[in-house]
């Protein structure tokens, strides 16, 4: 078992007897999942940073320096975002890293953001993009394929990012792409979200947990899957403890959003790599929406690959090959075929004939934004 | 300690490809894994006199520099991997070991929040740190270069690492980086310098690295207090100037070249505030490089001896 952040995240006190060789793979497995800064709180919540060796905790440390600014920009630019809509009285609902942050979950412990993700009701959403482009948050870097992609098959506007402060909005009216399967009626996850505060919103505790496997098992982008399913595992049993009827609302309300594999999937993967605490009988009703059950074996085997952290000491044979298979399967559960073959055509087009023209330059990476 | 000129070549090499050489480098411990040839000759030259560890230790960075698969091969351009994962573009052979080094800046450039970090050419003498923060193209390397080839001791060519709430810097000497001209002034100026192969037509021009662990105590990682802050500005033909500057203009400007002082918040304000009070800050404004390297030694004698 080289899964040495898992061992560490699942109990806290074993890093205080690694070997410098441990340590060596233990903050690279970290880097890679993001969870610098959540290892840096787990630790400091047991009083163990002082138990473990100052280099490696110099990681972990900048780790959270970085997650401290993020709270406090993410503060900063919430204000901003809702003077910005003011005048509609639109509701803004948080979504993903920037609401478990907000609404001072568990799950933000540690936890990291690239950019703020917000949920609004679609007829609004081009007076909501109006508002944010007259606040400062400008789209750009898209051409004309890419800005049709988005606006007609997307469940989301292009990303908007702020001239002055570089704070990106990834703004959705839906959570799943109109063009997939599940038919998701986004109204209602906005009708039971919940108030933090004036204007400021975040999912109703089941549609939060709902969209958090939604977002990792139907989007192709499992770079940080192992981090994603911790934040599945720590909202599960957060909720399980504070919501009175949690587990036996959960299914019925997945049923109702018509994303019940996702769910089935989050649930089971949760409690394959965490532990988590799911009753039998959830998972049981959740296994109903997987629609066909000969093919769970095979997806065991290509998620258990891609969810652990994206580092060497947890590679295994067939890595590559699954990450492949599921880049496959989360565009075709994203449109239909027709559209898909035209889609990968035009991207494989793209590529191959439009030059790179960014250089990085390694030189003067500037502070901020690292996710 | 064994350093890496006491490895015999075989050994060295076959570290290097396989589990990969491990380097001390100030405060931090780098894993460098690489077959290329123009690496080995590069690090084989530049690290001779730097400890490597042979035990089982816990790295800060870890980089390799390879062809992701035979289509890169062919194509002759290799990999930047940071802990296994490529955040840059692809790279031709022959800038390789150029940017290896660029590679081991970006890695403190983008972490080490342990330290308030400004883009810095750091030099000590008589354990007083001097630090030239500088724009690119200001010729704080050249100076800086020049600086360790006279006598002083380079604590580092691109970070000044400041402890947090600190008037200290921790040393970090890594070979200086040379652009363009500076490659030939530096060699005319000593031409003991030792400097690696240049690597032609890179984005940034130019550039060779040159051996800068020169002092008896290169590698010695202890804190240095600081004393001196100069902001060099070369300009071709321009009458030489040192003036003193105001410690607030130093303040904005530090901080608006700085890494991570922003992200570090209130924490960053207050190292930077610790640090301004114990430097005195010039503007150095030359053409000549032994006028600009008459005036730091002039300040040193001056400033140090308070």
């Amino acid at each position: 078992m080289n899964n040495l952040l898992l061992q560490v995240i699942d109990n806290p006190a074993v890093c205080v007897d690694f070997t410098p060789g441990q340590w060596d793979v233990l903050i690279p497995q970290a880097r890679n999942s993001l969870l610098l800064a959540t290892l840096y709180r787990l630790l400091e919540q047991r009083d163990l940073l002082d138990k473990i060796p100052l280099p490696p905790r110099n990681h972990l440390f900048s780790g959270v320096v970085t997650h401290d600014r993020q709270m406090l920009s993410l503060d900063y630019e919430v204000k901003w975002l809702l003077r910005a809509v003011q005048q509609l009285e639109v509701p803004l609902v948080l979504l993903k890293g920037g609401a478990y942050l907000q609404a001072q979950l568990p799950a933000a412990g540690g936890r990291l953001i690239s950019d703020i993700d917000l949920l609004v009701p679609e007829p609004q959403i081009n007076a909501v993009e109006a508002a944010f482009n007259a606040a400062g948050w400008l789209g750009g870097h898209t051409d004309s394929y890419d800005e049709r992609y988005y606006r007609e098959w997307m469940h989301e506007i292009p990303p908007l990012s702020h001239i002055e402060r570089g704070s990106t909005l990834d703004v959705h009216h839906t959570i799943i792409p109109p063009t997939a399967n599940p038919n998701t009626d986004a109204s209602k996850l906005i009708a039971a979200a919940r108030e933090l505060r004036p204007g400021l919103m975040v999912l109703a505790p089941m549609d939060m947990v709902i969209h958090s496997a939604t977002h990792l098992f139907h989007e192709g982008d499992f770079n940080h899957g192992f981090r994603d399913v911790l934040d599945l595992d720590r909202l599960l049993r957060h909720f399980a403890e504070t919501e009175s009827g949690f587990w036996d609302e959960l299914v019925p309300r997945a049923i109702e959003l018509d994303l019940l594999k996702s769910l089935f999937y989050g649930l089971r993967y949760s409690q394959k790599i965490f532990g988590t605490p799911v009753p039998p009988q959830v998972l049981a009703a959740s296994y109903e929406g997987v629609p066909t059950k000969a093919l769970v074996p095979l997806m065991d085997f290509l998620f258990m690959r891609v969810l652990a952290p994206n580092h060497f000491s947890c590679a295994r044979r067939f890595d590559g090959v699954a990450r492949f298979c599921l880049y496959v399967r989360s565009h075709y559960l994203r449109m239909p075929m027709g559209l898909l073959v035209l889609h990968l055509g035009r991207k494989a087009w793209k590529r191959r004939f439009t030059k790179a023209v960014d250089v990085e330059d390694p030189e003067y990476a500037e502070d901020g934004d690292r996710d | 300690m064994v350093l890496l000129k006491d490895l015999n070549p075989d050994e060295f090499q076959h570290r290097l490809k396989h589990q990969g050489l491990r380097i001390r480098c100030g405060p931090y411990v780098y894993n460098l894994q690489s077959a290329e040839q123009k690496i080995i000759d590069g690090l084989s030259l530049l690290y001779a006199d730097f400890e490597v560890i042979l035990e089982e230790t816990f790295a800060d960075f870890h980089i390799a520099m390879r062809p992701s698969g035979w289509s890169q091969q062919l194509r002759g351009v290799v990999e930047f991997y940071w802990d296994g994962r490529c955040p840059m573009n692809i790279i031709e052979v022959r800038h390789s070991y150029a940017f290896l080094e660029w590679g081991m800046n970006w890695c403190v450039s983008i972490g080490s929040d342990e330290y308030l970090k400004l883009h810095a050419a750091v030099l000590e003498k008589n354990n007083k740190a001097l630090i030239m923060p500088g724009l690119p193209g200001a010729g704080k390397s050249t100076l800086c270069a020049a600086l360790t080839l006279s006598g002083w001791r380079l604590l580092s060519d691109e970070h000044a690492l400041v402890p947090l709430h600190t008037g200290t810097v921790v040393p970090l000497c890594r070979p200086v980086s040379l652009k363009n001209e500076s490659i030939d002034i530096i060699r005319e100026f000593d031409s003991s310098a030792v400097l690696s192969q240049v690597a032609e037509e890179t984005h940034k021009g130019r550039v060779a690295h040159m051996k800068a662990d020169l002092a008896p105590n290169s590698h010695d990682a202890t804190p240095v207090p600081t004393a001196l802050m100069i902001f060099p500005q070369y300009e071709a033909g321009a009458e030489f100037s040192l003036r003193r500057k105001l410690k607030t203009e130093a303040f904005m400007f530090a901080g608006l070249h700085s890494f991570n002082y922003k992200l570090l918040g209130e924490t960053g304000f207050d190292t930077m505030t610790q640090l301004m009070r114990s430097v005195d800050c010039f503007d150095l404004r030359y053409s000549s490089l032994e006028e600009a390297l008459a005036a730091v030694n002039h300040l040193e004698a001056e400033v140090f001896k308070e």
